[in-house]
């Protein structure tokens, strides 16, 4: 049960473009247990859309049955005002760049992309003129005549990438696109995958269960777990007003406190949990006494040797604890405090000065504070 | 203790090697004694005579030899190609459909000549075809028979090879393929077939050889004036020792052996561009 | 009614799957199944209308349906101790030589396997290569060197070994030699794929964890190449049973085999209903060890064994 006890976002989420896609109450049933549990979204013309969610969630699953390789036990699909029911694959407008790549190893790389042009019966200097256009967009053209295995894989990804835009589909799908390069090629080919898309101007729906690479690369991103869609929004949005724990901790990191609610005013809202009272900066639509949640990302709090100024007795939004566990990770440090109350807190705090004034020791006794507006209120 | 595990290691290492050197030797023994006697210039027995080539000079007017070659080349062919067809739609069956009504039935039928006694075979045949003689006044028994016979068992053999070809392909290909624009019919000719080539090539040479060498089949299902080369051997070979069989013998295994050589050179280079395509097409490391 | 009909007529149901299932396993059907079907039912018939198969089990005379369903022949079977001697006989040497091949065939697969993958290749073609050359002829080899005028005797007797020459021919130990011969290959190559796919690491890891050489083989290799020795030991023991051209060659009086019963019965008796009888015995004797490799061949297709 959604309650409406959460943080409102900053400004309502504006959808950019008209609706292009939409899925309703889309249901894949596998054996009687769902992969995909009635899920409805719309997706606007132009945006690249994101369904992010760690393996088994459904989000392959809901990809393949828009490419048309599952049948739907339900629900509808509509693209551009055409329900895609009972089309087959090799007839919808819309093309796949699949996980593996999939490109045929018996075919040089202009084969390859000429291939879905030539089902279309393209007469065959339109093909060429396409083709040599679509190698020069992913900047391929002195490989036209290399097979697969003689590509790397960045090479490879791009042959497919290519591949797929060369039918100028309406919709493109991306299997988990950048899952096997390692890390610095995978933030470049992340920015050059995005322009090129962009540049395209097609809408594409793409499938990962890494956040950041959803975060670069989606305009629109949403969380999905069990089958079902627990968040749309921005990135911004999704990660800053989380609405409910499971999405809170799934992307980035978060502490999670559990309390009632002690104060209820229109401006404001006292939470107390074992640990401290959390003072928000905001109202929220619930009750006194209602059971609640609040989390706190570990960016936004502040570390101190000494206890913030004021009244320990109408302290808020602070706790103490022992320092446990730390790990230098460059551009941040992150601690682990241990609370009396044998809670961890987690605080990421950025490394401005190659010599940190305050560098606490283990077991040394560490505070850390948030700001009343950082504070994010979850449902229980 | 290091030289006590080295002497534990050598002494492995010195077992392995002979018990694979003694096996070979059992294996080769009997065929080097074959063609060392193919030349041996006495009819009888097995006592060196002498040098000569008198037996590979009356294998050319041997005539019931070489048409019974004739004859088993015919049918080899024909063999192959039918067990590569039957057992591409077989092994095609097997593996992309995953279920449907009677499938262990099929698996069952499709598997079973692989092992079964070639007698069983050839006698059930055997007794389909009279039936089917007194019935429809047709097959006569001959060639056909023989080579129906021949494409039961080698659909057996060729479903194997093709079976694992297919399953090492990867799936998404055709799916990809169907994404693209492809029909369904059209998938198998422009995207699987390509990619399966070289395990027709050794179904084919697998199942030519196989009809070439046999001799119960052969034997249950051949007709008047129909004998079959291996046939021709084997009576020859039940009456006592023949060197022209020795000379049969020595020819085959030249053949045999420079086809081997010959194939395992190809499969071994077409092997390792395949496992770079497997490699690279399913997505490996970066640059 | 009348739509129903011309739906079914014009075949329009019949889709692409239906037809791409339909030739093999028609062809199957046809080719496989229904001659054993005619094969049982002619055990069951008199040999004078053996000329005749069809209609002479029902007779249909005066309104009356007769069905005749002659026993005689299994009864027969049953009775004269020849006949299961001659089948116990069969299993006997199959059972011998399956486990000779064994014997011989696993440490040799294992050696291969274990091998530098340039020799591998190149020991591998030289077992291909007695595979691929004619069965019949590498048999008839083993009547040229175990014959009394053959090679190993002219050789013991030129050495002095033996004074008049050792009756091997047509005898048990020619024929298990033969069939050794004749199948170990078939042995080799199963339980070669197997050992050489398998994972090198589960080895380190027994050793790691204090296993000695010879415990790890028979804790982790031998149980681990379980489908390999099923595999190739069906591919020996089944065929054996039913084989005719080894024992004809290289057996003799006193080994009994069932394959050389059927074929006399067929061929010198022309007594086709006991042929047929003898083969449909046969078939329900090997039937356990076929649904065992039926069985193995299923897990292989299921995702690697």
């Amino acid at each position: 049960m959604m309650i409406e006890a959460t943080t409102k976002p900053a400004a309502a989420p504006a959808a950019d473009g008209q609706p292009f896609l939409l899925i309703q109450d889309l249901v894949k049933e596998f054996d009687g247990a769902r992969a995909v549990d009635s899920v409805s979204v719309t997706i606007n013309k132009g945006e690249i859309f994101a369904l992010l969610g760690s393996s088994g969630c459904g989000k392959s699953t809901l990809l393949r049955m828009l490419g048309g390789f599952e049948i739907p036990t339900s629900g509808k699909i509509v693209l551009g005002g055409v329900d895609l029911a009972s089309v087959p694959p090799y007839q919808r407008p819309i093309n796949m760049m699949f996980q593996s790549y999939a490109l045929f190893p018996h075919l040089s790389v202009w084969d390859n992309v000429a291939f879905g042009l030539r089902r279309d019966s393209m007469p065959k200097d339109q093909i060429a003129e396409r083709v040599e256009k679509m190698l020069n967009l992913v900047q391929l053209k002195n490989y036209a005549r290399r097979k697969p295995h003689q590509l790397s894989g960045g090479q490879q990804q791009r042959v497919a990438l290519a591949r797929s835009l060369a039918k100028r589909p309406q919709l493109l799908l991306l299997d988990e696109p950048l899952g096997a390069l390692d890390k610095k090629l995978r933030e470049q080919t992340q920015l050059e995958l995005v322009n090129i898309i962009e540049q395209v101007g097609v809408t594409c729906v793409m499938v990962t269960h890494d956040q950041e690479e959803a975060m670069t690369m989606a305009s629109r991103i949403a969380v999905m777990s069990e089958g079902k869609i627990l968040q749309i929004g921005k990135p911004g949005d999704i990660y800053e007003t989380p609405n409910c724990r499971f999405v809170a901790d799934f992307i980035g990191s978060v502490n999670l406190f559990n309390g009632k609610v002690t104060v209820d005013e229109p401006d404001h809202v006292v939470i107390t949990s074992p640990e401290c009272r959390h003072y928000v900066g905001h109202g929220i639509s619930g009750t006194i006494g209602m059971a609640i949640s609040v989390g706190i990302r570990p960016e936004k709090i502040a570390i101190s040797p000494v206890a913030p100024p004021g009244d320990p007795a109408t302290q808020v939004n602070c706790v103490y604890g022992e320092l446990v566990d730390w790990a230098y990770l460059g551009s941040t440090t992150v601690y682990h405090l241990k609370l009396a109350s044998g809670a961890l807190v987690k605080a990421a705090v950025p490394n401005r000065q190659r010599h940190a004034q305050y560098q606490p020791q283990f077991k040394d006794i560490v505070y850390a504070s948030w700001s009343q507006d950082d504070i994010i209120v979850l449902p229980f | 203790m290091k030289g006590r595990i080295k002497g534990r290691i050598d002494g492995y290492r010195w077992f392995g090697r002979s018990w694979l050197s003694a096996t070979y030797l059992f294996l080769y023994i009997p065929i080097v004694v074959l063609i060392v006697f193919s030349f041996n210039s006495s009819r009888q027995s097995m006592e060196w005579s002498g040098f000569s080539l008198q037996w590979y000079a009356s294998l050319m007017d041997d005539a019931e030899i070489i048409s019974g070659f004739v004859l088993s080349l015919k049918i080899a062919v024909l063999t192959a190609f039918a067990s590569v067809i039957l057992g591409t739609f077989a092994a095609f069956v097997l593996n992309r459909y995953r279920r449907f009504a009677g499938r262990t039935l099929f698996n069952s039928m499709v598997s079973a000549p692989l092992v079964m006694p070639e007698v069983i075979i050839g006698l059930s045949l055997l007794l389909l075809m009279v039936s089917m003689q007194r019935l429809l006044g047709f097959p006569e028994r001959g060639l056909f028979t023989i080579w129906i016979a021949h494409s039961l068992l080698g659909m057996a053999y060729a479903t194997v090879v093709v079976q694992s070809r297919l399953r090492e392909m990867d799936k998404s290909l055709e799916e990809a393929a169907m994404d693209l624009g492809c029909k369904p019919h059209q998938i198998f000719f422009l995207v699987t077939l390509p990619n399966i080539t070289p395990a027709l090539l050794s179904a084919w040479l697998l199942t030519f050889t196989l009809s070439l060498d046999d001799v119960v089949l052969s034997a249950f299902l051949s007709g008047p004036g129909s004998s079959t080369m291996p046939i021709v051997i084997f009576s020859r070979a039940r009456l006592g020792l023949d060197p022209r069989v020795n000379a049969i013998a020595t020819l085959t295994i030249l053949a045999v052996s420079i086809g081997v050589l010959a194939s395992s050179l190809y499969i071994a280079r077409a092997e390792r561009q395949r496992q770079k395509q497997i490699v690279a097409a399913t997505r490996n490391v970066s640059q | 009614m009348k739509k129903f009909l011309i739906h079914m007529l014009t075949l329009r149901w019949l889709s692409g799957r239906h037809i791409v299932i339909g030739i093999p396993y028609g062809w199957l059907l046809l080719v496989f199944l229904v001659p054993f079907l005619i094969v049982f039912r002619i055990s069951v018939a008199d040999v004078q209308s053996a000329a005749d198969p069809f209609g002479s089990l029902l007779s249909y005379v005066d309104g009356v349906a007769t069905l005749k369903i002659k026993l005689a022949n299994y009864l027969f079977i049953a009775q004269d101790s020849l006949y299961a001697l001659t089948y116990l006989s069969s299993l006997k040497y199959a059972v011998v030589t399956t486990l000779l091949c064994l014997l011989i065939g696993y440490p040799f697969a294992y050696f291969m396997a274990r091998a530098r993958p340039t020799i591998r290749t190149t020991l591998l073609m030289l077992v291909m290569l007695p595979f691929w050359t004619s069965f019949l002829l590498r048999i008839y080899a083993w009547k040229g060197i175990l014959a009394s005028n053959g090679l190993l005797n002219n050789l013991l007797l030129w050495l002095g070994v033996i004074e008049t020459p050792l009756a091997l021919l047509h005898t048990p130990f020619s024929l298990v030699i033969g069939m050794v011969y004749a199948y170990l290959p078939f042995m080799i190559l199963p339980l070669y794929a197997n050992l050489v796919k398998m994972d090198v690491r589960f080895l380190e890891a027994a050793a790691d964890l204090g296993s000695t050489p010879w415990k790890t083989f028979w804790l982790v290799t031998v149980p681990l190449s379980k489908s390999g020795i099923i595999a190739g030991s069906m591919l020996v023991l089944i065929p054996c049973v039913g084989e005719f051209v080894i024992p004809e060659l290289l057996g003799g009086p006193e080994t009994l085999m069932i394959g050389r019963v059927l074929w006399d019965e067929f061929f010198s008796n022309n007594d086709w209903p006991m042929a047929s009888a003898v083969t449909v015995i046969m078939i329900l004797l090997i039937l356990l060890p076929m649904a065992i490799f039926n069985k193995y061949q299923n897990k292989q297709q299921g995702g690697g064994a």
